[in-house]
């Protein structure tokens, strides 16, 4: 039972995190069905950006409440401005083209990315500066970090203001009303390069919290770290039906719950043979099933009902 | 108001619109009739820069084909889709609000939402409601709700009968006239011909992307030739 809380607890934490990356991926494909493999390669940049800038600020004598959050606005400035361009550069000019054109240069930027990221950061693990107290809880069994509470905490209150800039704003509406029918949407008056344009910069702001999230909860850093990330937070993605806010998020805390559960009993379920090193597999497995049986995710709309 | 001069609209080798001249007043309600693929609603995509084009369209002294589309609204050109194009997943207000995308003055917005409402109180019943979920009729009465929604000076109305109960089509063609009748400018496009020219003032007929026939909507409707091609009698 202690195990099983356990597990439900870390679930729970890598659940937020692939939650905000995953929103991103969503957000992008509901507006423009494009699968963004560059997005995992933003969180990089914005883990590895929090650690130069909260590390030199540390090592200036900063306390580290004030370099942590100096941390983070540069890197989700940095990530908003890499997202508009990405976009900018990238994609916008290939807005007429074949899907697959613009896919497959998502997965060239996504290497230009990890190697420019190699270049100005190193081949070597970076290490995530001390930013937040080494406090640890127990409740009924179960321990927690200071970082596991504020992890959750922050993506929850981040998931709730997406939504509400989503349901209840104006620029909220132009975005569901891109995604649902872009050509009406543009006889409204709805400039859809800027739509577009936001949904990329606000995904990337999300992937830049999630980014320092991850690099404060593992403590380390890599220029690769974001294609695995990615490809986990794309795979929640689909499992809550892309395009679909709120399956995105579902997604990804339910994602981040089956492998800390399959982790956590893998080892029993196999009789040892298998340890927990090997979780990564219940995130693809998870992928395949529901491509082969819910294509369209849980939450997804069933294709064809655009009037 | 609108001034149409040598628009040719051509998908890939096909010409779906040979060079055609026309013009509607400020005021008029102007009917383009024809069947099937004659070009209709070719010309009115054209001219809503949803499909690109060569020729002239002046409006208010403006050239439109050059402009942004997103910003023809703005010009004051508002267009009701062949095929309604509501918004499924927002509500019935939300497909209303978006309407009025380009408004800023809440207050006069919200008064606006009350007339279509009154035009059509359907409407205000599934206020809530899904626009996805509506019936082929309610979902036209909310595109051209929301069409009205902008404080357009020129409506264009693609196919606004098509696929609709005789009810239905009496209801929207009841707010057409009241709209009319106030003073609006429209463009109609519509293949019941009958419907058409009894709404509108002056015709256009189309015939294979061409204007064939023109002139006074009564005229027209017992002209031997309009009644034989496109009367059915």
């Amino acid at each position: 039972m202690d195990i099983f809380l356990q597990q439900i607890v870390n679930g729970l934490v890598q659940g937020s995190i692939y939650a905000l990356v995953a929103l991103g991926y969503t957000m992008v494909y509901g507006i423009m069905g494009l699968i963004n493999f560059a997005h995992g390669e933003v969180v990089m940049i914005g883990t590895l950006t929090a650690i130069t800038v909260a590390g030199s600020l540390l090592a200036a004598g900063m306390p580290p409440a004030l370099a942590g959050l100096a941390a983070l606005i540069v890197a989700t400035l940095l990530c908003m401005a890499l997202g508009w361009g990405l976009e900018r550069i990238a994609y916008r000019p290939l807005r007429n083209a074949p899907r697959l054109t613009p896919l497959i240069t998502a997965i060239g930027m996504s290497i230009i990315l990890q190697n420019l990221a190699m270049i100005l950061w190193g081949r070597n693990y970076q290490t995530f500066p001390p930013l937040f107290p080494k406090v640890n809880f127990e409740l009924a069994g179960v321990h927690f970090t200071a970082v596991q509470v504020i992890i959750v905490l922050l993506s929850a209150a981040t998931m709730l203001s997406l939504t509400l800039l989503v349901y209840r704003t104006k620029l909220g509406m132009a975005m569901r009303a891109t995604a649902q029918n872009p050509a009406v949407a543009g006889l409204m008056g709805v400039n859809s390069n800027r739509v577009i344009s936001a949904a990329f910069v606000i995904g990337s702001a999300l992937a830049a919290l999630a980014g320092i999230m991850v690099g404060a909860y593992y403590e380390i850093a890599h220029y690769q770290m974001g294609f695995m990330l990615g490809l986990k937070a794309f795979t929640a993605a689909v499992l809550g039906g892309i395009g679909n806010l709120l399956g995105a998020m579902a997604g990804g805390i339910l994602l981040g719950l089956i492998e800390a559960l399959g982790a956590g009993y893998i080892g029993d379920l196999t009789g040892g043979f298998l340890g927990s090193h090997y979780q990564d597999i219940f995130a693809f497995m998870v992928l395949i099933v529901v491509l082969m049986f819910r294509p369209s995710g849980l939450f997804g709309e069933k294709t064809g009902d655009r009037a | 108001m609108l001034e149409v001069t040598g628009l040719h609209v051509a998908y890939g080798g096909i010409q779906a619109v040979r060079s055609i001249t026309f013009h509607v007043k400020q005021g008029e309600t102007v009917a383009l009739v024809g069947a099937n693929g004659a070009g209709k609603t070719s010309t009115l995509k054209a001219i809503s820069r949803i499909v690109p084009a060569t020729g002239d369209v002046h409006f208010c002294g403006e050239k439109m084909l050059q402009i942004p589309p997103h910003d023809l609204i703005r010009k004051g050109i508002a267009l009701v889709p062949e095929g309604r194009g509501v918004f499924p997943r927002l509500t019935v207000a939300e497909n209303l609000a978006m309407g009025a995308f380009i408004r800023d003055d809440k207050a006069e917005i919200a008064r606006d939402v009350e007339r279509m409402y009154a035009y059509f109180p359907r409407l205000k019943e599934r206020e809530t409601q899904l626009a996805g979920t509506l019936s082929g009729g309610e979902q036209q009465m909310l595109a051209l709700g929301r069409a009205l929604m902008s404080r357009p000076k020129l409506l264009l109305l693609d196919e606004p009968s098509m696929g609709l109960a005789p009810i239905m089509v009496q209801k929207i063609f009841e707010v057409v006239r009241a709209v009319a009748a106030e003073g609006m400018t429209i463009l109609l496009i519509e293949q019941n011909a009958k419907l058409a020219l009894e709404v509108s003032q002056r015709a256009y007929v189309m015939e294979s992307g061409e204007i064939t026939l023109t002139g006074n909507s009564a005229e027209l409707l017992h002209d031997p030739k309009v009644k034989a091609a496109y009367l059915g009698e």
